[in-house]
């Protein structure tokens, strides 16, 4: 398994850089994982992060279309927020696995 | 289905089954991609549906308002109120082109059509007939949608059906998705997206239909990319049946909240769901479906004996993809297993079926199934193919 950086701590992730153990993940460390990313979190990254990380935790799948219904932003503001593909960058700096989608 | 099933347990004078249905025709729904394209016509994939319920039980012809899952009373929209002591959800998904800005605007059924209504098919069927070429777009709005692999067909069609009429060199099809490939898993997602390639279909990946410009004749999506089309072809967004947000039994998207394994509501314990109205993340396909009904007959059997729920439900799918000119190719997968290379359903004998590769036979068992489905599955009538997922015959390298 492959392992990264971030914040002085190493964290298992997967070929495609998506965290393997959601509890290795810290506010700090998602602070470098999306600066790789280009992008500097603010109070409204972090509250989508932790609305992202919540669902996961509880089993829910994941969509954009869930976004409109997380009471925090809506899904124009979450592409201006993460810039072109903004669940994958989403969940890859909320340390969770990249959304599978339906099949 | 499950009624049919089910009757064979219970003893008339101790249990009774009711039936409640608002519609009064059942469509062949694999059917409704064939008509666009001519291939067939409403009555080839229509049925009334009382044809398929057996005598013994009651047939309420009504729509459901609201489930008390409390008081363990359906309501109906006529007043009259249905005591239950076990009930199963089958209220499957519908199209709601209404939840997207623009969608259901001058251009419905004019140039922008659906093919998941018998009427969206229709007209696209009629539109199809006359023109003469352009931009085809067929745009998925957002997952999850009804036979995931329907839309591919469908572009896949459209390259088959331009070609043989003369003018597909006039016609420019694109295919975008909010995927960011042709497929969610990475092995059909790499085979699919290369025969798109080969067919000279243009995919673009990551688009998230924000709206639908009628005046520009354009859909754009949040990130500012825009798309012109001369005929769009959308799968708009998909929801659970209203009753299922009115009664509290849903997530946001009024899917039945359940266990993806027992198939049991999580909210009721005597509350069970089949298909494609449940919130678990497996295919919103017929065939699971079929396969959760050989599950679901069993769990429910243990319920009634106050046992512990015995069947588990591993996901399992099954799907024909007709790629055109006479072939198909057939995939197999569960929760935990990406469909693969191999063959399908005898490894022994190699087959007969090829997994996840073109095949004539694939096609010809696509056709096949409308028979199947009409007369085996429906009645209840058990298919030689285990509800569980087999490895057997599939290649993991």
């Amino acid at each position: 398994m492959a392992q990264k950086t971030y914040a002085g701590i190493t964290i298992d992730v997967n070929e495609e850089g998506y965290f393997t153990n959601p509890s290795q993940w810290t506010r700090e460390i998602a602070l470098e994982v999306a600066k790789e990313l280009g992008i500097t979190l603010t109070d409204q990254h972090y509250a989508i992060l932790e609305f992202l990380r919540n669902r996961h935790n509880s089993g829910e799948a994941l969509s954009i279309r869930s976004i409109n219904h997380s009471g925090i932003i809506d899904v124009k503001t979450f592409y201006q927020l993460f810039p072109g593909a903004p669940l994958k960058k989403a969940t890859k700096i909320a340390g969770i696995p990249k959304p599978a989608s339906c099949i | 289905m499950m009624a049919n099933k089910l009757r064979h347990h219970f003893s008339e004078t101790e249990w009774k089954i009711t039936i409640v249905e608002k519609e009064r025709d059942h469509y062949y729904q694999p059917g409704f991609l064939f008509i666009p394209f001519g291939y067939y016509k409403k009555e080839d994939i229509v049925k009334p549906i009382r044809k398929f319920f057996p005598k013994e039980i009651d047939f309420l012809s009504e729509e459901a308002e609201r489930i008390s899952g409390e008081e363990n009373k359906v309501i109906l929209k006529n007043g009259q109120t249905i005591d239950y002591d076990i009930l199963i959800i089958a209220t499957g998904t519908r199209i709601v082109p209404d939840d997207t800005p623009g969608l259901k605007g001058e251009l419905w059924h004019k140039k922008v059509f659906d093919f998941y209504t018998i009427e969206g098919d229709e007209a696209l069927a009629g539109f199809f007939k006359t023109w003469e070429g352009g931009n085809l777009v067929i745009n998925i709005a957002d997952f999850p949608i009804k036979c995931p692999v329907a839309p591919l067909e469908f572009a896949f069609f459209a390259d088959d059906y331009f070609t043989k009429k003369g003018i597909r060199d006039k016609v420019n099809i694109s295919y975008v998705t909010p995927l960011s490939g042709a497929f969610t898993k990475p092995k059909a997602s790499e085979m699919l997206g290369s025969l798109l390639g080969r067919k000279g279909i243009n995919m673009v990946p990551d688009f998230f239909l924000g709206e639908v410009d009628n005046s520009g004749s354009k859909i754009k999506d949040f990130g500012g990319q825009e798309i012109p089309f001369d005929c769009l072809v959308t799968i708009p967004l998909h929801s659970g049946d209203p009753v299922i947000a009115k009664s509290g039994l849903g997530d946001e998207f009024g899917f039945v909240k359940a266990d993806k394994n027992t198939l049991q509501s999580t909210v009721y314990t005597n509350i069970f769901v089949i298909g494609d109205a449940g919130n678990y993340p497996a295919s919103k396909a017929g065939s699971v479906a079929h396969f959760q009904a050989e599950i679901l007959e069993k769990n429910i059997l243990d319920f009634v004996n106050n046992k512990p729920l015995s069947q588990s439900y591993d996901g399992h799918s099954n799907c024909f993809i007709e790629t055109g000119y006479g072939k198909g190719i057939l995939i197999d997968f569960n929760y935990e297993t990406e469909p693969l290379p191999g063959t399908f359903p005898y490894p022994l004998v190699g087959g007969p079926m090829k997994l996840l590769k073109e095949s004539r036979l694939n096609h010809l068992g696509k056709l096949g199934f409308k028979w199947v489905y009409w007369n085996i599955l429906l009645p209840g009538r058990k298919l030689p193919i285990s509800a569980h997922m087999s490895m057997s015959g599939k290649r993991t390298d």
